[in-house]
């Protein structure tokens, strides 16, 4: 398959530009190729200016719920204190998702550098990197990125010569995909069981070790340095003309049944179509694209052409029956049975729920069930209804979203894909016929 | 019970010389001494292969924790051993996105080539032990699995016998 895949023309390489360029994984690489001069930048602006420009570009989050990252920082209090805490999420567990192994495998310092940018905004003097701990790569770069920037005095007690304190810690996990959550990461990192926490209190008030926090995606910080050195103005020229609420560039991850899975680096708002036939090749030889899901496993599935009619930013997902999720595209052709890997992804959810809340850990296990029984030929319609109420039980109750994730793939399967349930429990029926004639 | 035999099961502390060095230098990092549990016990599992009771009962005296506190966070994380675990121990991605992609198939045949009867179980010679874990975060590499902390990509079930063959 070869990773990284040379670029297509129609790329905008921006956060990707050195993916498979071993020389920028060093310090003196990634300085060569301008590395930490936005650190350099920032930490001789005020943090409010920070702040400032990171609103301005547009910026949102890019770990799953597209939370507008100058907003976010701006609920920091600098001076009122107390100690500040950046967090940045690098546990990616979404399945169908794997852009921030890529950034911290060819892009450590880049990471690095994003993290003390944030950390010097929120008026924090630590952050901490909590990295899944099944990237063994990612996190040996990370760990020794960080080592090389603290001997160069870029991190430590004097950043940079400017005498400002900037700390970058790597934190390794250790297999939970719940910690993903923010408040569960925040409980983890704090060396308890990954339980999410309840909100409010919201992490800006009260986060990791019960002080304020901030909590970002890996690409949300990477995309950091670079709005800093180009400007704001220049983020919000990648993006439809007609949709400004997305700007800039994004990372999409694409597995599955398709030609050529990969990362690839396009401007919000590019047409799914092209992306799908064209830069990622189409579908497999004498195969036909049957279901699309967009944003990692959490987001609903597209029918083909919904998924055709999509342009490629929050909005222009939204509009066609799904969400953008973390940019983890699954593509399922018509090879498949679609009804087993919803019945898959259920069990997914049911492997990763903490248990703390009844209409979760109950309803992941039941969907499980009631789903794995239709795969194996025993479904009933009434099965399809009691799924469907299940969900409904799942959906907006629980402490935090994973409940209605696992709703998620069910209900737009269902209401989508209604004849490929219908078709496994009308089989069954066949084969009972004979049975009770005999 | 000899004195041999006493000696033979005699818990060795793993918190000692340069281990005892890494640990102060990560409690520099946290403000709470509880933060550095997670990272204590990777240590335990790199010196020892997986975290026995008594590994625990050692960070748990350190981090000023109960044993039993400790034991509770080990069972929540599934990359924790509790047991010893087999040589080559292989954990292969079977969730959807690499399940489109032939997953099943891969696992079957390294339970084939290992021996390995079931999933979960070791071979008789005690050499490999299959899992079916969920989604490595490589999703595009199909197939990929861990063999113990070795990260290995885009096996097929034709490349199974040569990686088997490789892991000695
Ligand atoms: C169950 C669950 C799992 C999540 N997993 C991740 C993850 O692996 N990586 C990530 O960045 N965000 C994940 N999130 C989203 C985070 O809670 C949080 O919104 C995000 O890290 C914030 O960063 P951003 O604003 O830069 O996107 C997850 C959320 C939920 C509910
Ligand atoms: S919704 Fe599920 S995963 Fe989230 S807190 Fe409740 S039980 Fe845990
Ligand atoms: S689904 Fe297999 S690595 Fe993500």
């Amino acid at each position: 398959m070869g990773f990284p895949h040379t670029p297509h023309e129609r790329e905008t390489l921006v956060l990707s530009e050195y993916f498979g360029v071993r020389e920028a994984i060093s310090l003196a690489g990634y300085k060569q190729r301008g590395g930490y001069a936005a650190l350099d930048k920032a930490l001789r602006m005020e943090p409010a200016e920070i702040v400032q420009i990171v609103k301005d570009s547009g910026l949102r989050g890019r770990g799953g719920a597209g939370f507008p990252t100058g907003m976010k920082w701006s609920f920091m209090k600098p001076g009122d204190g107390k100690p500040h805490y950046l967090c940045c999420n690098a546990d990616e567990s979404e399945p169908g998702t794997f852009k921030d192994r890529e950034i911290m495998r060819w892009t450590p310092h880049a990471l690095v550098e994003g993290c003390a940018i944030a950390a010097y905004a929120i008026g924090a003097e630590v952050a901490y990197v909590y990295i899944r701990g099944e990237y063994t790569e990612a996190l040996d770069r990370m760990n020794a990125a960080c080592k090389e920037a603290y001997a160069a005095g870029i991190l430590g007690a004097n950043a940079m010569g400017t005498g400002k304190t900037v700390h970058v810690y790597v934190h390794k996990g250790a297999g939970a995909y719940i910690c993903g959550e923010e408040t569960a990461l925040m409980n983890s990192l704090e060396g308890r069981r990954g339980n999410p926490r309840i909100k409010p209190p919201f992490p800006a008030v009260s986060g990791l070790f019960n002080q304020p926090t901030t909590i970002n995606n890996v690409e949300t910080l990477v995309a950091v340095n670079h709005i800093l050195i180009k400007g704001a103005e220049w983020y919000r020229t990648f993006g439809r003309v007609d949709n400004p609420k997305s700007t800039g560039t994004k990372l999409f991850s694409v597995c599955g049944n398709i030609a050529r899975p990969g990362n690839y680096e396009v401007a919000m708002g590019f047409p799914f179509k092209d992306f799908l036939y064209d830069l990622c090749g189409g579908p497999l030889p004498g195969r036909e694209f049957k279901a699309i899901i967009p944003g990692g496993i959490s987001v609903p599935i597209q029918t083909r052409a919904e998924a055709e009619n999509s342009p490629m930013d929050y909005e222009g997902f939204v509009a066609n029956g799904t969400m953008l999720g973390s940019g983890g595209v699954i593509v399922i052709d018509d090879a498949q049975n679609l009804v087993k890997q919803i019945a898959r992804a259920a069990r997914f959810f049911a492997h990763e729920s903490c248990a703390q809340c009844t209409q979760c850990r109950e309803g992941t296990a039941w969907t499980t069930k009631i789903l794995e029984r239709i795969v194996a030929g025993d479904g009933t319609h009434e099965d399809l209804d009691t799924l469907m109420e299940i969900a409904d039980n799942m959906t907006g109750k629980t402490i935090c979203v994973l409940s209605d994730s696992c709703a998620t793939p069910v209900v737009s399967g269902l209401t989508k894909f209604r004849d490929d349930f219908e078709a496994l429990i009308k089989r069954k029926k066949v084969h009972m016929v004979p049975a009770q004639v005999a | 019970m000899s004195a041999a035999t006493h000696q033979q099961f005699r818990y060795e502390p793993v918190f000692v010389g340069k281990r005892k060095e890494e640990l102060d230098e990560l409690l520099t990092r946290y403000p709470t001494k509880m933060a550095a549990l997670l990272p204590a016990l990777w240590i335990v599992q790199e010196e020892r292969g997986w975290v026995p009771a008594e590994g625990m009962a050692e960070v748990a005296h350190l981090l000023e924790l109960t044993p039993a506190y400790v034991k509770g966070v080990v069972t929540f994380y599934t990359m924790y051993h509790q047991h010893p675990v087999a040589k080559h121990f292989i954990q292969v991605c079977t969730t959807s996105p690499c399940n489109v992609c032939g997953a099943e198939d891969v696992v079957n045949a390294l339970l084939k080539h290992t021996g390995c009867e079931e999933l979960g179980v070791n071979s008789a010679d005690g050499k490999y032990c299959v899992i079916e874990v969920e989604c490595l975060g490589a999703c595009g590499f199909n197939t990929p699995l861990m063999v113990n902390e070795r990260f290995i990509e885009s096996v097929t079930v034709d490349s199974v016998p040569a990686l088997l063959a490789s892991l000695g």
